[in-house]
């Protein structure tokens, strides 16, 4: 059985249970640590670096949903350092693709507009990249919207781990990063996808979207497929 | 007291944001004794005026006039407040920015136009390589963003402003 051990989080002495990861201990013990790839019920991918946080002793700072909590280990989860981090993290998301909040079918209901909001995020300070980018329509029932990606790379661990279609994966390098569908080939032509829409209800932005929405029409239940992750956690 | 002088107007933009201004509705009445509107859409005065307490501007600059006008705006005006997304991060305007402007004028005014096709040379002020946020050319002193950003938002910047306070927005402005 694994041991339970103590680390200290913004000052609070927590119980965790060894390999715990520092994200999870937090939020057990009430901590917010910001967020936009993290998902319960689906392995961690580091991908957001919004829930970076200090570690006593480590110069550097460390993803908290993929760092293990240590025994003795002393955590910090907000300071104005990590604050201008993750404002900086937020900010060349916002820059790298088109996320024009206002058309969004998302608006309202978009995550990554959400934690912009609350870290004080008013205007990005970098010049906006305006890459031209596809929308792949070819799903009868689903849109994937390039332009609103962030590569949080959640469809791509949901459709994996839960649905156990993995028809998502990362293609590309780089700033050529892109979302693809089995061999990069239309969404519509897929043989493993089941139209189960995970990935739709999972995606923190309006990157994927049910067909047939408006502007700020598009709403989510993220806790739905953290629910079945549970299920199928308990049951293996 | 000296009446603050205020001045808004917009560059690229669909007015929306000037709409929200007047949603202030009945607080207009407990502003206006403590501005003087020097220049905008709902005054006479022609040329942007020198010694502007503050500035507020909606839309993004898209073309040589928008640039020219908010180079002026901010050599006269001693705060200037973007306001909305268009002035913020380019917006709806700025969706143009993937596609080459010889590609949308042609798209425009020579596939698109049934009579008179060609691309216009005069009257028409030259669009921009790209619809920009205010920032990007020029010092902004305040963001507020939204599309348009609420009545009671702009109530509290216009507010703090004429108390010489600057407007925390934290947790309340957002985008879209």
């Amino acid at each position: 059985m694994p041991s339970q051990i103590t680390v200290r989080i913004d000052g609070v002495l927590c119980t965790a249970t060894e390999g715990q990861t520092i994200f999870e201990v937090a939020e057990a013990n009430g901590k917010v640590i910001p967020s936009l790839c993290h998902m319960e019920g689906v392995s961690p991918a580091g991908s957001c670096r919004l829930c970076l946080v200090e570690v006593a002793g480590v110069d550097r700072l460390l993803p908290a949903c993929t760092t293990p909590a240590q025994r003795g280990m002393a955590v910090t989860t907000t300071s104005d350092r990590l604050v201008r981090h993750r404002r900086l993290a937020l900010e060349l998301m916002f820059v790298e693709r088109n996320h024009v909040c206002a058309v969004c079918v998302s608006n309202g209901h978009c995550e990554l507009q959400a934690l912009a909001m609350s870290l004080g995020v008013t205007y990005v300070r970098y010049p906006y990249n305006s890459p031209r980018l596809p929308v792949d329509v070819s799903h009868p029932r689903f849109v994937l919207d390039h332009n609103r990606c962030i590569l949080c790379s959640r469809c791509v661990r949901v459709c994996d781990e839960i649905e156990g279609a993995h028809v998502w994966d990362i293609g590309g390098r780089g700033i050529g990063s892109r979302v693809v569908a089995e061999l990069d080939q239309p969404w519509g032509d897929s043989q493993a996808c089941t139209s189960c829409g995970k990935c739709v209800q999972v995606c923190p932005t309006g990157a994927l979207v049910e067909k047939g929405y408006g502007v700020e029409e598009m709403t989510r239940s993220n806790s739905a497929v953290a629910r079945l992750a549970m299920k199928k956690g308990a049951a293996s | 007291m000296t009446k603050a002088r205020l001045a808004t107007t917009w560059l690229d933009g669909c007015s929306g944001c000037h709409m929200s201004l007047l949603d202030i509705d009945e607080a207009l009445v407990a502003v206006a004794p403590l501005i003087d509107l020097v220049y905008g859409p709902l005054v006479d005065a022609q040329e942007f005026p020198q010694d502007v307490d503050v500035a507020i501007v909606e839309g993004a600059v898209s073309n040589q006039d928008d640039l020219e006008k908010i180079r002026l705006i901010r050599r006269n005006s001693h705060i200037l407040v973007a306001l909305g997304d268009c002035a913020v991060t380019g917006n709806v305007p700025a969706m143009r920015n993937p596609i080459a402007v010889k590609t949308i004028l042609e798209r425009v005014y020579v596939e698109g136009a049934d009579t008179g096709k060609g691309i216009p040379t005069e009257v028409v002020p030259a669009l921009l390589k790209q619809a920009l946020p205010l920032h990007d050319v020029v010092k902004v002193d305040l963001h507020l963003p939204g599309c348009p950003p609420s009545a009671r938002l702009i109530l509290f910047v216009i507010k703090e402003l004429l108390e010489g306070r600057v407007p925390d927005l934290k947790s309340s402005a957002r985008f879209g």
